[in-house]
């Protein structure tokens, strides 16, 4: 297997574009990319987009996102898996050049969900649980992980302690020109602000926001940023057949995975994008990837190491919370902010020296996960 | 645009049903927890858009103090007309003596059919074809229960009769522009009891850009600067959104403060910037400029220039918009829906 690097990074500012359709995002983010990374054509794109088929009524989304380029006879796939879109197709487009079969890949990320009626988004959300088990009762994505939420509280920690992963993130989001909310929240006013799903309060979840990001995967050259380690795990995807419902299994497995074939161990991290599109989640995410010991996440959200200057730098440009979480774009945004950090290309949200970067990108209540390493290579 | 000849209000008048109901009210039958105004006007059972814009007209005609015999035109701008089919402006011209020589008709264009219906007005005095023509903004407007729009669809109007300038015109105008597009962000079809609204797409691109669209316009056609104004009011859907139009658009809280009704009475849909308008009037004093921006959905805004003459001094007398939104008696959510004929029987 080959080793490979990320030669081109291109996304747009996570917002409501309210007068561009989905193919014009695509289109732009792609360029961009490709003019990172200075080539004027690929082998092979990977579309990654989880809702396409339900909020833009599109099926065949990997040729309508191809045509958009102008390229005719590029081959297209389009990687569908829940939230955790972004990240499985970054693992089949890393697969696709360290096989040697392809030279050249691009991976998209896109979505676009702000013209949509919330009650449809919610709705979409809701399809990447299980129809037949879970989604058919109508439980809503936040009232399942309200349901872990009230169990965390209930054994590890108080609800302020939870909450603050979203207002860390939002700390770290201020300056960021591609994030949607951009500004420091208090604890207090994500506290008051009123119940999405008891206990979780409307500014511990992420909100909704149009988005394209993309990368272009080459082989890798000892220049530049490696992909050090790549996997992808599921788990039960209902939380009630799992035997300790607070374990994200997914998450840990696929992290296991990843160190493995990068050879790293979890302290051997430098900074980390975690999946908060709740407090909560960005909690377990912690726990899952090993920075933190199961149910002391929480403490560690609330302590400095969490922070720019901390041990471990979580979520450096505002994760889901305040760069935005526009779903199947969502896992190339982390990789892509990754990617500027290890090419010291972060501006004011360098982290000093960094070299290993990892994101988790989860789908569903962490039915599905891919978690990918990232490295600077040092020649 | 600016007319031939001048053009100017001569006399206005409001009208504001007396009950209430409140956000928290609302909030206490569905456990919502919004407040986007605090609490809006209900029609009483016996009162619907046509009594409402005979009240305002009848109070305009009393402070215009004409033969309404003269008054060529009537159009009455709302999205809640009684009958489908039969206009509403007969029958206020017909309580205001104004047949049979005037011509009337309904305007629909959403929130802004009241000063669609002014902008026809001004074109018709403007150009000498009639001697005085009134301008109505009225509804009775309709939310679907635990909708958003439950808490601002509320009930209320204003009425303008505009003459050539002369020392009688209250206010004159200076210019108009009107900023149309396609774009639907909220409708209601046929036969349907409520209207639909695309959420968050009524925000920047409906109101805001069409608020700014205009307004920008007429200030870049006119020369003039948000300072050269003493008042200003933009349509008023909710407290937030006339709020955020005035700080785009750079103006002060001060200046759109004495209009800014919406907070206590709701969305008067066709009559919200007229019953702002009549209630900037209530306290302007002569050669306060004001600036208006109206916004309907589907989209476009109508934006004017008026400047208060002398003539405000001595023809504002009778009820004010105050007045109005003092007067009033709250209901509770039965009531509400009773009075709006919401109960299937």
């Amino acid at each position: 297997m080959r080793k490979v690097k990320i030669a081109g990074v291109g996304l747009i500012r996570v917002s409501e574009y309210w007068d561009k359709p989905i193919q014009s995002l695509f289109a732009e983010a792609s360029m961009k990319s490709m003019k990172d990374a200075g080539v004027d054509a690929v082998d092979k794109v990977y579309v990654s987009n989880m809702g396409g088929s339900l909020m833009q009524d599109q099926l065949n989304l990997a040729a309508v996102m191809a045509d958009s380029l102008g390229t005719p006879g590029l081959p297209a796939t389009r990687i569908e898996a829940g939230s955790a879109s972004g990240g499985v197709a970054f693992h089949e487009a890393v697969q696709a050049v360290a096989s040697g079969y392809s030279d050249a890949v691009m991976v998209t990320g896109v979505e676009k969900l702000s013209d949509i009626l919330p009650e449809v988004v919610t709705t979409g959300l809701a399809m990447a649980e299980e129809q037949e088990y879970t989604a058919y009762t109508g439980v809503t994505k936040a009232g399942i992980a309200a349901m872990i939420h009230r169990l965390y509280m209930d054994l590890y920690a108080t609800p302020e302690e939870v909450c603050m992963m979203a207002v860390k993130s939002h700390e770290h989001a201020v300056g960021c020109k591609h994030a949607q909310y951009p500004f420091k929240m208090s604890l207090q006013r994500a506290m008051s602000s009123p119940m999405e799903a008891d206990p979780i309060h409307m500014m511990e979840c992420s909100g909704i926001g149009d988005g394209a990001a993309s990368l272009i995967l080459v082989p890798a050259d000892d220049e530049g940023v490696e992909v050090a380690g790549t996997a992808v795990s599921t788990d039960y995807t209902s939380i009630a057949a799992r035997q300790d419902p607070l374990e994200m299994k997914a998450i840990k497995t696929a992290a296991d995975r990843a160190y493995k074939m990068a050879k790293i161990k979890a302290t051997d991290i430098d900074l980390a994008e975690v999946q908060d599109d709740f407090s909560i989640n960005g909690v377990l995410g912690i726990e899952g990837l090993g920075l933190a010991k199961p149910g002391k996440g929480a403490k560690l959200v609330n302590s400095d190491d969490v922070d720019k200057e901390g041990k471990i730098p979580v979520n450096t440009f505002g994760g889901l919370k305040a760069r935005g979480n526009p779903l199947g774009a969502t896992g190339i945004y982390q990789l892509a902010e990754i990617a500027w950090q290890l090419q010291g290309k972060a501006g004011d949200h360098q982290i000093p020296d960094a070299k290993i970067g990892v994101a988790e990108n989860m789908g569903g209540m962490a039915s599905i996960c891919a978690v990918n390493v990232l490295r600077r290579a040092d020649k | 645009m600016k007319t031939g000849r001048q053009v100017g209000i001569i006399g206005y008048g409001a009208y504001v049903p007396m009950y209430r109901l409140k956000a928290s009210e609302i909030n206490r039958v569905w456990g919502g927890f919004g407040a986007p105004v605090e609490e809006k006007s209900v029609v009483a059972l016996d009162e619907d858009t046509i009594t409402i814009s005979v009240e305002a007209a009848k109070q305009a005609v009393k402070r215009a103090n004409i033969d309404p015999s003269e008054i060529g035109a009537v159009y009455v701008g709302t999205e809640s007309k009684p009958y489908a089919v039969k206009p509403s402006g007969t029958i206020v011209a017909e309580v205001i003596g104004a047949t049979p020589s005037v011509s009337t008709a309904d305007y629909e264009f959403a929130c802004k059919a009241g000063t669609e219906a002014m902008q026809t007005c001004i074109g018709l005095v403007g150009s000498g074809m009639h001697k005085y023509a009134m301008a109505i903004g009225a509804d009775t407007a309709q939310g679907r229960p635990q909708d958003a729009l439950e808490y601002t669809a509320a009930c209320g109007g204003a009425a303008f009769i505009f003459g050539e300038r002369s020392a009688e015109t209250i206010a004159y105008l200076e210019a108009s522009y009107s900023f149309v597009t396609d774009t639907p962000d909220f409708w209601r079809r046929s036969k349907e009891m409520y209207p639909r609204h695309g959420n968050r797409f009524t925000g920047a691109p409906a109101y805001f850009k069409h608020i700014t669209g205009a307004g920008k316009a007429l200030l870049e056609e006119t020369g003039y600067k948000p300072e050269d104004f003493k008042w200003a009011v933009f349509h008023q859907p909710n407290a937030k959104f006339p709020i955020n139009a005035a700080k785009i658009m750079g103006f002060s809280m001060d200046q759109i403060e004495p209009g800014l009704v919406s907070p206590r009475i709701g969305n008067t849909y066709a009559g919200s910037t007229p019953v702002g308008l009549a209630a900037t009037l209530d306290v302007a004093e002569p050669d306060d400029k004001i600036f208006v921006v109206s916004y309907g959905s589907g989209s476009g805004s109508d934006a004017f220039i008026f400047t208060v003459q002398d003539a405000i001094l001595e023809k504002r007398e009778g009820p004010k918009m105050e007045t109005f939104i003092e007067r009033k008696e709250y209901v509770d959510y039965a009531t509400y829906l009773k009075n709006r004929g919401q109960i299937i029987k």
